[in-house]
């Protein structure tokens, strides 16, 4: 271990109040943090043949998926756009969220026999859960980008859609996804450990929400009047916003975007606080 | 760099190091019994608004009391622990060890009270925490040592010491599940013992894996307190390795601090611990009898010399295996009858007058027979005492098989530290080897 100072000195004593966020802890346990990545991206697949080829062939199934029965059968329109790639690019940012979020909300109760044994951050979990999914998503984005240059360069479609310059934003987009994934995780996580009421409620939120989200449809198809409401579902704007830095179709309005990210950052901030809170005494009831 | 260091390290210098390395004080812990349900719910709903409302004097406990129960696991503990020291946490269970050792580790916080630590604290309350089943021995080598607190430079630097220690070095690639389960704990304790923290916090880990792996780990953590000066906490039911091992001890008996102190002492005091005032003898008149016309033993109990009752025994202590009987009949010159027996009922001695005295005792229908042996010398472990009451001509009036538990309790009798054990028969007897000139 590392040398510690002679007057090193820390002092346990029950915490009252919300602000007591130990982040350079957090800091001090980064190879935990990328074990963890590993441990995670390793174990996911073992024992299967397919490997981590689960990560591209997922999405793909999804996304035929829904151009059957949304496309073909119920027939939502997609802007104009090859409906595969609609929903393609919808799923990117879709599936990078459900995943943090189940994964992040599971945290206190799926790991309660490892924090009852050992301390360390336990902030340290989620925020690993956050980074093997970015990995996921990097594949993922991998393979859209395959199926739009064939849609683009060796299809008729391929002149009614096109990057748009906004493009240069995605790494923001994908840090904003992130944080709300892992604010509202958090809060989940943070009430399972004494109300498990909320395990049932996860899975339930997330397939609500999906539909409360422009993934399958374009928010185009909101009526104006009433997109006000779709805005305050803070995923709606990423999810519009990505499909139209990728195909340049989609309803992106700076004002809405400012609600969903202010949204967003309250949910980080609480969701990490009340966590943090949680966390400290959570062995006495899991 | 060092300039500014400058004048700490002279204060250190002039400063004697006589600060401790941990200091309890007055911790306690609440425990809150029954389920959660909407009734709690509702109640945290409402003290989380009540807090908002009554902001200036908030001030207070920060979860109020409630008509839901309680259970204080620990109260007002406090002790502290000097750099170096070998600290055996001793008491039964449910005495409050476990809670404390999890505050120490800050696996769980305290209700009220503060610990001060003035070092890195690495504690082992399990071997192998976080354990991937799927990775092989390799990873989990990392992941493993990156939980308890070392970076991953650190186990790359000890990770031959570790693979070593282990004795894996065949099966390091291979995924811990298809370890046998003696491999799994001496990888697992193998990453723990190679930590580096000013203060080790140990659990019974040491109750897993074969009896020559447990001496293995023990002399690793001798070698961790003798050599590198470390700071240990020890929980143990094994008296015997506490006594070998710690200088100091803290007895916890249903979350109080009963003794703290040299480690002896500490002994002492849980072994005495025990007592029950003298009515509260066992009744034995229910016990099932195996022998005997009646039911004429109506109590047993054992004594300690104090003449307390005892249900535990040091090895070399004096004990008086007492009972009470009342028979329908005057007994012609009785007999009174003591077996010991292991917990496999096993007869290890027995003792009767009809053997040990010359002249018999006179005519009698009731009384208290005392049966004393000033030293068992029995190993460590639990037995049963059998009672027996009988007549002239070898009449059997009344025969309890198990009439009495006692535990028997280790103590260094050697000054060596070690104690036989059960593999090595059932008594240990007075003695000594030496060497005779050829």
């Amino acid at each position: 271990m590392t040398h510690v100072p002679p007057d090193y000195e820390f002092v346990i004593r029950p915490t009252r109040g919300w602000f007591h966020l130990d982040l350079a802890d957090v800091w001090r346990y980064r190879d935990l943090l990328f074990l963890l990545v590993q441990r995670d991206f390793v174990a996911k697949y073992k024992q299967t043949i397919l490997g981590p080829l689960w990560f591209i062939i997922q999405p793909l199934l999804m996304s035929v998926v829904f151009t059957v029965i949304f496309g073909k059968v119920a027939k939502i329109p997609t802007d104009g756009l090859p409906p595969m790639l609609f929903y393609l690019a919808g799923l990117l940012g879709w599936t990078y969220f459900a995943q943090t979020f189940q994964s992040t909300s599971a945290t206190l109760v799926a790991n309660a026999g490892m924090f009852g044994k050992v301390y360390f951050p336990r902030l340290v979990v989620p925020l690993s859960s956050v980074i093997s999914n970015l990995i996921a998503l990097a594949i993922q984005l991998g393979t859209f980008l395959c199926f739009w240059m064939w849609f683009k360069f060796f299809t008729t479609a391929g002149s009614t859609f096109g990057f748009t310059s906004d493009i240069v934003w995605i790494p923001l987009l994908i840090v904003q996804i992130s944080a709300l994934s892992l604010g509202v995780g958090l809060w989940l996580s943070a009430l399972t450990a004494k109300y498990r009421d909320f395990t049932f409620l996860s899975g339930f939120i997330i397939q609500i929400w999906m539909y409360m989200t422009p993934v399958i449809y374009p928010l185009s198809q909101i009526p104006q009047e009433w997109q006000w409401v779709a805005v305050l579902n803070p995923m709606s704007m990423p999810v519009e916003a990505m499909k139209y830095m990728f195909l340049g179709q989609g309803v992106v309005i700076p004002a809405y975007f400012a609600v969903s990210v202010g949204m967003t950052a309250f949910l980080l901030v609480t969701g990490v606080l009340l966590f943090n809170k949680v966390e400290r005494t959570f062995v006495d009831t899991v | 760099m060092w300039i500014p260091c400058k004048r700490r390290s002279l204060i250190s210098i002039f400063v004697p190091m006589s600060r401790p390395i941990i200091e309890v004080e007055s911790v306690s812990k609440r425990y809150k019994l029954g389920q959660f349900n909407a009734q709690t719910m509702r109640e945290e709903v409402e003290q989380f608004f009540q807090r908002f409302r009554k902001k200036g004097e908030a001030a207070g406990i920060p979860h109020a009391p409630t008509n839901s129960s309680e259970f204080w696991a620990l109260k007002d503990i406090s002790f502290s622990v000097e750099p170096g020291e070998v600290v055996g946490i001793i008491g039964r269970n449910a005495a409050g060890k476990s809670t404390l050792l999890k505050i120490l580790s800050r696996i769980t916080e305290p209700t009220s009270g503060e610990i001060r630590i003035r070092g890195r604290v690495a504690s082992l309350l399990e071997v192998g925490t976080g354990f991937h089943p799927e990775l092989t021995g390799r990873e989990n080598i990392y992941l493993n040592g990156t939980i308890l607190g070392m970076t991953k430079a650190e186990v790359k630097a000890k990770f031959d010491e570790i693979v070593a220690f282990a004795e894996i070095d065949k099966f390091l690639d291979t995924p811990v599940k298809r370890y046998s389960s003696g491999m799994y704990v001496r990888l697992a304790f193998a990453v723990a013992a190679h930590l580096e923290p000013e203060i080790l916090i140990v659990d019974e880990v040491l109750a897993v894996g074969d009896l020559n792996f447990q001496k293995k780990c023990l002399g690793k953590m001798q070698d961790i307190s003798a050599n590198n000066g470390r700071t240990v906490l020890f929980v143990s039911h094994n008296l015997t390795a506490i006594n070998a091992f710690c200088h100091r001890g803290v007895f916890l008996d249903h979350g109080r601090l009963t003794e703290h102190g040299a480690i002896s002492d500490v002994i002492n005091a849980y072994v005495s611990s025990n007592l029950h005032n003298k009515d509260q003898t066992l009744s034995v008149f229910d016990a099932p009898r195996s022998g005997g016309d009646q039911k004429a033993i109506t109590e047993a109990w054992v004594e300690n010399k104090s003449g307390q009752v005892v249900n535990e025994a040091l090895i070399d202590e004096p004990i008086f295996i007492c009972y009470r009987f009342n028979a329908d009949r005057i007994l012609k010159n009785p007999g009174y009858g003591f077996g010991v027996n292991d917990m496999l009922g096993q007869r290890i001695f027995s003792f009767a007058n009809y053997v040990t005295r010359g002249e018999p005792f006179a005519d009698a229908k009731e009384g208290v027979v005392v049966c004393c042996i000033p030293k068992t010398r029995l190993l460590p472990g639990q037995y049963i005492i059998s009672l027996g009451l009988g007549e002239r001509g070898g009449v059997s009036v009344d025969y309890i098989e198990q009439a009495l538990k006692l535990q028997i309790i280790s103590r260094d009798i050697f000054g060596t530290g070690k104690m036989f054990e059960a593999a090595h028969g059932y008594v240990c007897v007075d003695g000594e080897i030496s060497l005779r000139d050829a």
